[in-house]
């Protein structure tokens, strides 16, 4: 998401006189992307920003842990690996032979850096675990007032998924099994989204617009679904009835179809909310990108534009903001309607 | 194309996250959150039953009253209705009595007149005749002083009463 403090990185590099074409491409991937810091302000040439733990592994040089910080940004290459900002690598951390090049043979050590994505990850589950423990607190006690302050909050969504999600598609019999990862999808994408839309730290990662996590997420969902899967759901998908035989044998069209679609719900889970979050994040950044780029023509376009840029971006947040909430339903429902599939009983 | 290139080391590390989340929430979170939510409604549904039982036994208790309390009337009512016609009997009888007493001692009253009427005619008749007699004695004494006469009329009276036989 746009801020201020980035605008103020461009606008400055602009003013230097290095008269530096301001990339918009490069400016929206770094913004939706990860990275190995955590960039927060540039003030003139000097970044500010977290340095994040690396983890590497590479079969010549073994474990190694450091900080990002000892790559200067990317300038310098710190224990023969180096952080590359060009070419074919861009991006990611390559180890270097002994006389600083780029290996020729598996370049790309294990990587399982905390970036900024996974640091972001971290929090929003710290802030979540906190949130509902400490909610989940209050339940223990006994309920000999009436729920007050976040309990209050949460109360009427954690029933509006018990309620309105999990029994209409699962059913009262088995709702209550899936209700913990029901619950848990729903919130995490859901407070994920929304840190998003802060733009400074410990907020703006792009997490759910990244497709490693929807991945996760809808991976979850997939695994869930086929061990609950009962015999009438394998059924249904080996044999559907109500189906000509001539589309199961001699070539079992049918089979294929349904079995494809074992695995497509999962996919469309993982690519909507992804392209989602994503599209939302990358319509702010190009508004934003805008004003550098009527900027570098001329300098009160620059501020003209910034005023539609800004009440754009605006708006486009109060959008997020609905979008934030809504794709954590939809991604929630679909999970439970699939569940639901899978447990449904032969009728 | 690293945008729709997953990660595998965000991969990794989303998986550990969120399995721990899902893990400690389930534990910490979820389970006791739909307990509570449960006995709550539980509760709620209890106590919301047990209000309705209340309401009905007041409402049962209500009718019971109204109902004591109309009998009671009615009882009251027919007492006083007894009473009354108790009442008005008792006063009938005593009428009815003292008229029969009154009767009585009227019809007592009557024969004690009548009889002392009949003593006083009798005693009357008996100084009348006395009286009669004397008189006649007197008279009797004066007109018989000459002995032929009384002769005389003694044979008269004795052919009258030989007439008469």
């Amino acid at each position: 998401m746009g801020s201020t403090e980035e605008k103020r990185d461009s606008l400055s590099t602009s003013e230097e006189g290095k008269k530096e074409k301001f990339n918009t491409v490069e400016f929206i991937f770094e913004h939706i992307g990860d990275s190995y810091e955590w960039h927060i302000v540039t003030i003139g040439h000097n970044h500010i920003a977290i340095p994040l733990p690396i983890i590497l592994y590479s079969e010549q040089k073994g474990l190694n842990i450091f900080l990002s910080s000892k790559f200067h940004h990317g300038k310098e290459p710190y224990r023969g690996f180096k952080w590359e900002h060009e070419g074919k690598y861009k991006g990611k951390i390559v180890e270097l032979g002994s006389n600083g090049e780029v290996l020729e043979e598996n370049p790309l050590p294990y990587n399982f850096s905390i970036t900024k994505l996974v640091l972001s990850i971290f929090i929003a589950s710290i802030l979540i675990c906190w949130i509902f423990i400490s909610i989940g607190r209050k339940y223990k006690k006994g309920f000999d007032k009436a729920p007050t302050g976040m309990q209050n909050l949460f109360e009427p969504i954690i029933l509006f998924i018990k309620d309105d999600i999990a029994i209409p598609s699962i059913g009262e019999k088995h709702y209550a099994r899936f209700m913990p990862f029901l619950l848990t999808v729903f919130f995490f994408i859901w407070i994920n989204n929304m840190m998003g839309l802060i733009p400074i730290f410990p907020g703006g990662a792009n997490v759910t617009g990244n497709i490693a996590v929807t991945m996760v997420l809808a991976l979850f969902t997939f695994v869930i679904t086929t061990i609950n899967g009962n015999k009438h759901y394998w059924k249904e998908i080996i044999n559907a009835p109500g189906v000509p035989w001539f589309l199961k044998f001699p070539i079992p069209i049918m089979p294929v179809v349904e079995l494809t679609g074992v695995f497509t719900k999962p996919i469309v889970l993982m690519i909507r909310l992804f392209a989602n979050i994503l599209a939302g994040h990358m319509v702010a950044i190009v508004f934003f990108s805008l004003i550098f780029i009527f900027g570098a023509l001329n300098m009160w376009a620059g501020y003209g534009i910034s005023i539609i840029s800004v009440s754009f971006a605006f708006f486009m947040t109060l959008l997020e903001l609905l979008v934030a909430l809504i794709q954590a339903y939809v991604f929630t429902l679909l999970s439970a309607i699939y569940f639901g599939m899978a447990t449904a009983e032969h009728h | 194309m690293g945008l729709i290139t997953p990660d595998y080391g965000l991969v990794v590390w989303m998986l550990i996250s969120f399995g721990l989340v899902l893990f400690v929430l389930k534990k910490f979170a979820w389970i006791p959150i739909m307990q509570g939510l449960k006995s709550r409604e539980e509760t709620i549904s209890k106590s919301l039953r047990q209000a309705e039982e209340a309401r009905n036994e007041i409402k049962r208790l209500q009718t019971y009253n109204e109902e004591l309390a109309d009998k009671a009337r009615a009882e009251r009512e027919l007492a006083l209705k007894e009473a009354k016609t108790l009442r008005d009997k008792i006063v009938e009888e005593a009428k009815v009595n003292a008229q029969a007493e009154a009767q009585k001692i009227i019809d007592k009253s009557r024969i004690m007149i009548l009889q002392e009427k009949e003593n006083a005619q009798k005693e009357l008749a008996t100084i009348a005749s006395k009286l009669a007699l004397e008189i006649t004695e007197k008279v009797l004494r004066k007109q018989f002083a000459d002995k032929e006469k009384q002769i005389e009329y003694f044979k008269e009276l004795l052919a009258e009463i030989s007439t008469k036989n």
